[in-house]
């Protein structure tokens, strides 16, 4: 046969549903590769070759955006919702390896190894999202989570990376257990695990009395492995030390992929599949919801590290999110989508400028990472840009117009009023308030203070691209969100 | 096609602000220059604007409309009529008169300017809305360069003043947006049509009630409505000069123009139920800051009392809801606006010189400073409501408005205009008078830069004083068809 029949066939096999993710994968290899043959001076080269990677995989989804196809006997689907995801995933990733480069060498962490372990990481939250059935976005998730065991204690030498490894492996593979379980009870109640079977089985109110219990309890068990990855009050206790323990740039990844992951997932498991069941889990979202808000912003007030702050202030945009799953709907899940998108923006951007700051000469530990909040002091006036880029950072995170953060907020909100979540939407109004007051403090220190300790930004030309991405992200999605609305509901139109 | 007059007046500063950023920050001289070029050009095109508006008819005119968000029926709809032309015409003037005042500024030049035009945009922006959407990303988008304004040019207590200033604003915002939201998933088709809801006005009383409060808590702390007042002094003392003149001046007339625009036409049935509470606030606004105004030393706090107690003319006028009520309420923003901005440039100016506003500090200063006393005086005046000058007219028709509605209220409020006099007559008479001293010998009488910022609104004082029509034009056939509309004749 010619290969023209051959890539027929695959194409009938529904590979072209795989490609994005192997597309990245193979890049790892070659990363790992690569690492192999480069000499120590030569090791600069590894980001670009990440970041090819990662451009090839998004030309890929490009070229595939318009395509259906669902592959590997209905485990894998490739639509405008996983294309979507993919693109987020790729996007941030993109923007971490930018981050990172000037990054990873300085706290000489610069080895194949990392970057290999990010794009694998993103290879796994892309099967997430592309998963249609249970075990293969289980795979996903385990492919994501021990790249980030790993990611999050690459600082050998640091005991708090350690500290930050351990603790998330261990209620990670906690959580994971949670998870296989409910995979395992909701295949004892429709005898498959494919989500369409899910839908299937619980799709009309006919099902087994019996059943519907296991499939409540098999719900409750994913919902606790999700909340867990989503970072979701009272899961979130691996949140804060993980994030400060971890590299920045890992944490700024973290944050990023691994939430949009765990949201893309719940959208296709409870969203799209088991919509029978919303009732009762939009009651259990709800009340997550809410203390997971309020908690991490209130939490956020008290902290003086800085990564510490934005993980609390991480958990609580994870509250915001579960507004938006519990009003469910197609307008709650467009505004999980464009939410997930603006804090991949303005989340990376925060984290990108602390991972840009470093104690300057003078003191004793010069070079070292700049993380309390009081080194922001004055930054003003030394660094006027990565003050102006972190000012409309948190411009943004505190959801003010005319960012990104107001308009995904305001998307959150309007879903959850029409949902008719009026008091939620409250709570989450009155709680973006309280958040003003962390995130304007650091705009307070940084333009209204004297500086203390001496600070320095990077000069790492690909942190600054970084950095200008994601400010023009950030203003762009506020200014003018309509296409990127118009894309949202579009890839959420494509799954129900 | 027609030029879009609306949009320059609007966006030409943030062009400006661009433009200024991109510039280097050596050049102090250019910055200057520049925004003084781009804040004039929104000042010459609003200028543009009261000539050709057609003052014969109540509706929206200059209107421009384009889609915005599609999916949820967001417009970038702006339009002017008797409600808010005044308003923008105020808000360009005294943003010129400000960028002009604000060559004194000598620490980050260029951010200064740059923050001061974009919020010219935001302030503008305001007027001009008649999207909900879009009005409320304008409102919320002029807190953040308040906020810089505040913090970094400002006084000695500048960051507990601006964090404050930010904080009240923020939460009377999260109010306002919450009305919206409900006011938009309650109409079908939704919308966030601020002209189509005024036409409508399709909500239920008790549902009208409820946004009718919310939107209130929103604007009274804007105006501020006692109790919600406290942030001003704080503000306004602590802000650069040129900033609490827009403070004063602009930020103030949003609350109340907010009522008008939008309380009143959406929800006409909440707003007569409330309008005695409304009146019973104005009156405490109206005698309660000008009995603290009278215990004030600073003269800057004085000034910032003042506008607490002549905001309340602006209530009383709008509880009432006659015509002559509510054109005066009208006219009390704009006089208050060029009265009260010129009271905190003159402040401004004998800061400068003594570094101090202690009112017991002076005495005597009309021997060494004839001009400057001459103009102090005639703002207070003004301010305190002789005959002949701006703020008396406005008051006068608000009181004359009210009384058929409101008696008692109304003779309780005449109060205040005794403690005014009282207030701003002894204050001139300590700074003023008795006998020069020493340390203020050599002090130089107004510069010229003081003069250009100060006579052009000395000079609309006068003249709307004698010719109140001038203004009043503008707005009255609205004024007269709210009016008839909320009191259903």
């Amino acid at each position: 046969m010619n290969e023209y029949a051959l890539g027929q066939g695959l194409w009938e096999m529904g590979f072209a549903a795989a490609v994005p993710f192997t597309l990245v994968a193979l890049s790892a290899m070659a990363v790992l590769l690569a690492d192999l043959w480069l000499l120590p001076s030569q090791k600069r080269a590894l980001p670009w070759a990440a970041l090819a990677g990662v451009l090839l995989s998004a030309a890929s989804v490009a070229f595939l955006w318009n395509e259906e196809a669902t592959g590997f006997g209905g485990a894998i689907r490739l639509d405008r919702f996983s294309a979507f995801f993919a693109m987020v995933f790729l996007l941030g990733t993109g923007l971490v390896v930018l981050l990172s480069s000037a990054y990873a060498r300085r706290e000489g962490v610069e080895r194949g190894e990392y970057y290999a372990l990010l794009l694998f990481g993103t290879s796994g939250a892309m099967l997430m999202a592309s998963a249609v059935e249970l075990v293969t976005f289980f795979l996903g998730l385990e492919i994501l989570s021990v790249s980030l065991y790993v990611l999050s204690g690459f600082f050998r030498q640091r005991p708090a990376s350690a500290e930050a490894a351990a603790k998330y492996f261990i209620l990670g593979a906690f959580a994971s257990a949670f998870l296989l379980y409910g995979i395992a009870l909701f295949y004892g109640a429709s005898g498959s695990t494919t989500y369409a079977a899910l839908r299937e089985s619980f799709g009309s109110a006919a099902f087994p009395y019996s059943h519907g219990l296991l499939a409540l309890a098999a719900s409750g068990l994913l919902l606790i492995g999700l909340a867990f990855k989503l970072g979701a009050v009272p899961f979130h206790m691996w949140v804060p030390d993980t994030y400060e323990g971890a590299p920045t740039t890992i944490t700024a990844y973290m944050s990023v992929v691994s939430k949009a992951a765990a949201a893309a997932a719940f959208i296709r498991v409870f969203g799209a599949s088991l919509s029978s069941l919303q009732q009762d889990t939009s009651a259990v979202l709800w009340v997550l919801a809410v203390v997971t808000m309020t908690l991490g912003n209130v939490v956020a007030i008290a902290q003086t590290n800085i990564k510490r702050m934005l993980a609390y202030s991480s958990i609580a945009h994870a509250g915001y999110l579960l507004v938006a799953l519990t009003a469910a709907g197609e307008a709650g899940y467009s505004s999980v989508l464009f939410y997930v998108l603006a804090y991949v923006f303005m989340t990376l951007g925060a984290f990108g400028v602390v991972s840009l700051v470093r104690k300057g000469e003078g003191g004793a530990d010069a070079g070292a990472e700049a993380l309390d909040i009081s080194h922001y002091s004055g930054l003003a006036g030394r660094h006027g840009l990565l003050a102006a880029a972190m000012a409309v950072f948190m411009v943004s995170l505190s959801g003010i117009p005319p960012t990104a953060g107001f308009f995904a907020k305001f998307y959150v909100f309007s879903a959850a009023v029409r949902a008719g979540e009026v008091g939620l939407a409250i709570i989450g109004v009155l709680n973006s308030l309280v958040s003003v007051y962390f995130y304007m403090r650091i705009v307070f220190l940084m333009y209204m203070k004297e500086e203390t300790v001496p600070v320095r930004g990077s000069r790492s030309r690909a942190g600054w691209v970084a950095l200008a991405a994601c400010v023009l992200g950030t203003l762009l999605l506020g200014v003018l969100p309509s296409s990127f609305a118009r894309l949202a509901t579009e890839s959420i139109a494509s799954i129900f | 096609m027609e030029l879009p007059v609306l949009s320059l007046v609007t966006f030409i500063p943030l062009v400006g602000a661009i433009v200024v950023l991109l510039m280097s920050s050596e050049n102090e001289k250019a910055v200057k220059a520049t925004s003084t070029v781009f804040s004039g050009i929104s000042f010459v095109f609003s200028v543009v604007l009261m000539v050709a508006y057609n003052r014969a008819i109540p509706d929206f005119q200059f209107v421009e409309r384009a889609s915005w968000i599609p999916q949820i029926n967001v417009w970038y709809y702006v339009g002017v009529d008797g409600i808010s032309i005044t308003m923008v015409f105020l808000t360009a003037l005294l943003s010129f008169m400000s960028v002009i005042g604000s060559f004194g500024i000598k620490d980050r030049v260029k951010q200064y300017f740059a923050l001061f035009l974009l919020l010219q945009t935001a302030m503008t922006g305001v007027f001009v809305a008649l999207d909900f959407f879009l009005f409320y990303v304008f409102w919320e988008a002029m807190l953040v360069p308040m906020y810089f304004l505040i913090g970094i040019w400002g006084g000695p207590r500048r960051e507990y003043a601006a964090i404050k200033f930010f904080l009240y604003t923020l939460l009377g915002s999260v109010a306002i947006l919450l009305a919206i939201l409900a006011m938009y998933f309650s109409t079908t088709p939704h919308t966030f049509d601020i002209v189509e809801l005024g036409k409508t006005h399709p909500f239920a009383p008790g549902l009208q009630m409820i946004l009718f409060l919310a939107l209130f808590l929103g604007f009274a702390i804007k105006v501020p409505v006692f109790p919600f007042h406290t942030w001003l002094p704080d503000a306004h003392v602590e802000a650069p000069t040129a900033i609490s003149v827009i403070l004063a001046g602009v930020l103030l007339k949003m609350g109340t123009y907010g009522i008008f625009r939008i309380s009143y036409p959406i929800l006409p049935d909440a707003a007569r139920d409330f309008a005695p509470f409304l009146a019973v606030l104005a009156v405490i606004n109206i005698v309660y800051g000008a009995l603290v105004a009278m215990g004030q030393k600073d003269l800057k706090k004085l000034v910032a009392y003042s506008s607490v107690s002549h905001m309340g003319y602006v209530l009383l006028g709008l509880a009432a809801m006659t015509p002559t009520a509510m054109n005066g309420a009208m006219l009390q923003m704009f006089a208050h606006g060029i009265i009260t901005g010129s009271l905190f440039l003159l402040v401004g100016v004998i800061y400068d010189r003594a570094h101090h506003r202690d009112i017991d500090g002076f005495g005597g200063l009309a021997v060494q400073l004839p001009i400057y006393t001459g103009i102090m005086s005639l703002a207070c005046f003004a301010s305190l409501g002789l005959p002949g000058l701006a703020g008396f007219i406005a008051e006068f028709m608000t009181f004359v408005g009210a009384f058929p509605v409101f008696k008692t209220i109304v003779m309780i409020s005449a109060v205040g205009i005794v403690i005014t006099a009282g207030y701003f007559l002894w204050t001139l008479q300590r700074m003023f008078l008795g006998k020069p001293q020493e340390k203020y010998a050599g002090f130089p009488d107004l510069s010229a830069r003081e003069l250009v910022t100060l006579v052009p609104l000395q000079v609309l004082t006068v003249f709307i004083g004698v010719y109140p029509w001038l203004i009043i034009d503008f707005m009255n056939s609205s004024m007269e068809s709210l009016s008839h509309f909320l009191r259903g004749v």
